[in-house]
């Protein structure tokens, strides 16, 4: 599959969808990436199973502040710098880039690379959705190493980190881009081919492309656009279960920054007294409680979208008065295996519960 | 006394007011020129107030002119944009993701030149005068006078911008230049397409105030000439002129904050019923509440402070569709019944058919109802009491629907019904404590423009943990304080009307973006009384 100008737009929309109402809002990621395509052309979307066993991959996003984002744009040339320092360390061409989390703007970012080096984007990623720290992508779960991986930005600065613990690469990463102004580009565990096909979130990037589409078509079509969502995450194999968890008005929003996160709660009054729903996030929506009672918890997603329109609505962006839909899906298969959920799972974000799937939670439907 | 003018497309009201009191008003039609329609409508109120133009403290005006030129990309300059930030942000050049025969038209030069900060109040690259004057200079020569300037975190530090203004005057004398700092907040890429809308009106905008303060020296008007802001408040003629793109919401905005004036509530929603459409909004504390997502002029995404407004595809013209076998019905399913979204609009005076025309409309259904009188009501045909209650339930939960959408709390509020098709809207509406309907609703546009503020608006990026936060909000409320008094507001009379913390996730610390609004009343030392705490008064008519 080619990615075009036009599949863009589908791209965005469906990776703000999978960001879980983190990641930030992917406008400019979007700008960025059309700028790209039309600069050098579309870019090619191969599959993980064509890739040769020693083929080299390699997962590119931002790290940094979506809220820094905004004022301080990328200068276009980080992410093919990083790729190319790459490339001298490990003495070889690389492959493909894929992106390390398809939530959110990082969805697009490989593409960037992909349009100005030439090579295909992988249709895969790192975390299935997204998450606010590098360790918790799957190649870390997996035992990948991270490094070597190289950070730049737009003033030219690179910087190689090189280290056997994942968790230092992630705190030395985030200190960086702090000096380097708030948010910088990393490349991180390169990947050979067969560990991609192991490791990596297989199909995310078509997924996010065919729910985009989905609800953009539904939406000319002025038809329900969440049905369409969920009808187009069946039937990506990828996220199995998809429901519409609540319906209603954000009545209280609370939130506050710890340890550089934004954490807070916001709460939802029922439309026709079907109750109220809360919901906790750290950058990404973690849970769900109806009436007191689980709906839904990390790593499955929970986004929060606008009840008319179906745009997703970033934590950052949620305001008093919003009239919503909050929408669950179960993540990817492998986020919910055992080892996972230590790195990804409730008790890693100390909600204090073990995983229970949305599927098998209570289903009691909402009307 | 205080003369408020609304230029809107169709109408120019003008209101003649004296601290609380309305003396007096009028409606003349728009003309092309503007300036003349205003000069009918302010000799007619002081006429009709029998007040020498020497009485007059200061006139108002809030005019839609702007964004029907950004609309119809009409009289247009071309513009030079100069974005500091470089090396940052060159992979999103200006004019990014703009509707192609739009930026065509604007789009002089683009210059991308070192400058611009860090969030943390670093430099990204040092500013580097030589190139601005070398820029400017090749604007002079190719002659381009409008030229709009841009810089990274310049809401949070506007000095380079300024620094820029300074080297582009000395090499470009006769540019007029605009600043990204004073339009927008945070966003570079929407600010810097707001500034430079702003920058191609500045040719259009100098010539209109230019003719509006003609206008009022040939009407002897001594008194100073103020124009309204799309956030409510004022700014000077010559700041209008030089920063036209802050005008262009005005319009509803003056409608919510006269309503607020007209009835002494100042939290409320009002619905401003045209004949096409119904104009939600929300007051609170006597402004309206301001739009939190991005706001699209003519296709180009800006972050301008807009009100939030709905609007809603139901007015005085809409039409009712309804089979005219099933008039007389006596039951009528859901399915047989669709009001709107289309309107008559103004051919509502040919096509209704309570002026002879042949299309139901909804203010047919209201005057065969007996809830207003015009028209001819002989002529709509017989509608059975069944049709009458199913059609006017119907247009209520239309209204209630769209006012429950807008509310940021339960239960019910009071209601503020303005513009020509008020009757509308049922005294018994759902979700309404009241139904206000004020005298002179019909120039509500105008009363907001002659009751307006000094205001000013101020954003920074916090570091909580080296300035403990009270002391940083403390420092924060007396700068934008102090601003508000420079813009020529009254001392004691300043308030923080609005504030909002957004937290910066992903980054270690406690780092806030703070943005905080001030308003107080236009100092005016001939007539002290007037304009203080006008929100809250009920006046008498």
């Amino acid at each position: 599959m080619r990615i075009e100008r036009e599949t863009l737009a589908d791209l965005a929309r469906g990776a703000a969808f999978l960001g879980s109402g983190g990641g930030g809002d992917p406008y400019y990621s979007l700008l960025l990436a059309e700028a790209a395509i039309e600069r050098r052309g579309p870019v090619e979307l191969i599959t993980l199973a064509s890739l040769g066993d020693d083929a080299l991959v390699v997962p590119c996003g931002w790290i940094g502040a979506p809220t820094v984002s905004v004022e301080k744009l990328p200068n276009g040339s980080e992410a093919v710098a990083g790729l190319r320092r790459l490339e001298t360390i490990l003495g070889r061409r690389i492959d493909a880039v894929l992106p390390i989390e398809i939530g959110g703007g990082n969805g697009l970012a490989p593409i960037i690379a992909a349009a100005d080096m030439g090579v295909p984007v992988v249709d895969c990623d790192g975390m299935g959705r997204a998450f606010p720290e590098s360790q918790m992508a799957i190649f870390n779960i997996r035992g990948l190493s991270a490094c070597p991986s190289v950070v730049t930005a737009s003033c030219g600065a690179l910087t190689v980190i090189e280290t056997d613990d994942n968790l230092a690469h992630e705190r030395i990463a985030r200190s960086l881009s702090v000096a380097l102004g708030g948010i910088a580009h990393m490349v991180e565990y390169p990947l050979t081919g067969a560990e991609a096909r192991a490791h990596a979130i297989a199909g995310s990037v078509s997924a996010a492309i065919a729910t985009g589409a989905a609800i953009r078509e539904a939406r000319a079509a002025r038809q329900d656009p969440f049905e369409a969502l969920a009808d187009a995450l069946r039937a990506t194999g990828l996220y199995p279960h998809c429901k519409t968890l609540f319906d209603g008005k954000i009545v209280d929003l609370e939130r506050e920054t710890r340890g550089g996160f934004s954490v807070g709660n916001v709460i939802i009054d029922g439309f026709g007294g079907q109750g109220r729903m809360e919901i906790e996030f750290q950058n990404e929506n973690l849970i769900a409680r109806q009436d007191g009672r689980i709906r839904a918890m990390v790593p499955d997603l929970i986004t929060i979208m606008d009840r008319e329109t179906a745009d997703t609505i970033t934590t950052e962006r949620l305001k008093y008065g919003q009239r919503v839909k909050v929408i669950a899906a179960a993540a990817p298969a492998m986020l919910r295996e055992e080892s996972a959920l230590r790195f990804v799972g409730p008790r890693a974000f100390r909600l204090g519960t073990d995983f229970i799937a949305l599927e098998n939670l209570d289903t009691a439907e909402t009307k | 006394m205080r003369i408020g003018v609304d230029v809107g497309g169709t109408n120019t009201d003008a209101v003649l007011i004296d601290g609380l009191r309305i003396i007096a008003t009028n409606k003349q039609p728009t003309t092309p020129d503007v300036s003349s329609g205003v000069s009918a409508a302010i000799r007619a109120v002081l006429e009709e107030g029998n007040v020498a133009p020497g009485a007059i403290t200061a006139v108002m005006i809030g005019t839609t002119h702007f964004t029907n030129a950004l609309v119809e990309a009409n009289r247009l300059d071309r513009v030079a944009i100069m974005r500091l930030a470089s090396p940052s942000g060159e992979a999103l050049p200006p004019f990014t993701g703009w509707p192609a025969p739009l930026a065509k038209q604007i789009c002089g030069q683009i210059f991308l030149l070192p400058g611009g900060y860090e969030f943390d109040g670093r430099e990204i690259s040092a500013f580097d005068e030589e190139r601005v004057r070398e820029a400017a200079r090749r604007c002079g020569e190719s002659g381009i006078d409008s030229i709009a300037v841009s810089s990274a975190f310049a809401p949070i530090n506007s000095a380079m911008e300024e620094r820029a203004a300074q080297a582009i005057r000395a090499e470009h004398p006769g540019a007029s230049i605009s600043l990204s700092h004073t339009i927008g907040r945070l966003g570079l890429i929407e600010r810097e397409n707001g500034v430079i809308l702003n920058a191609a009106l500045a040719g259009l905008a100098r010539h209109v105030v230019a003719s509006l303060e003609r206008a009022l020296s040939d009407l002897k008007l001594a008194a100073p000439l103020f124009i309204s802001q799309n956030d409510g408040t004022l700014i000077s003629a010559q700041d209008a002129a030089r920063y036209p793109v802050m005008t262009i919401g005005s319009g509803p905005t003056n409608s919510m904050r006269g309503a607020a004036f007209l009835t002494g509530i100042n939290d409320a929603i009002v619905m401003d019923v045209g004949g096409t459409t119904c104009d939600i909004g929300v007051l609170s504390k006597g402004f309206p509440r301001e739009s939190s997502i991005s706001v699209d002029i003519g296709g180009v995404r800006t972050n301008f402070r807009m009100p939030d407004i709905l609007a809603l595809g139901l007015g005085g013209g809409t039409r009712i569709h309804l089979d005219p076998e099933l008039y007389m019905a006596d039951l009528l399913a859901e399915t047989d019944l669709r009001i709107g979204p289309d309107s008559v609009g103004y051919r509502i005076l040919q096509d209704a058919f309570l002026f002879g025309g042949r299309t139901l409309t909804a203010s047919d259904i209201a005057v065969a109802a007996g809830r207003t009188r015009f028209g001819d009501p002989a002529r709509i045909p017989p509608l059975s009491a069944t049709v009458q209650t199913a059609i006017w339930r119907r247009i209520q939960a239309m209204f209630a629907d769209g006012i429950d959408r807008m509310k940021t709390a339960k239960g019910e509020v009071p209601i503020i019904a303005v513009g020509g098709g008020h009757f509308l809207i049922d005294d018994d509406l759902p979700g309404a404590t009241q139904v206000l309907r004020p005298a002179h609703a019909s120039v509500a546009n105008a009363v907001g423009a002659a009751i307006a503020q000094i205001g000013a608006q101020l954003e920074q990026i916090v570091d909580y943990d080296s300035v403990p936060r009270h002391a940083a909000l403390e420092r924060m409320r007396e700068a934008v304080s102090a601003r508000v008094a420079a813009n020529g507001g009254l001392r004691e009379s300043i308030q923080i009307v609005d504030m909002e913390e957004v937290f910066l996730s992903y980054l270690p610390g406690r780092s806030a973006q703070v943005r905080m609004k001030a308003v107080g009343d236009l100092a005016e030392p001939s007539s002290p009384a007037a304009g203080t705490v006008i929100a809250g008064a009920r006046h008498a008519h």
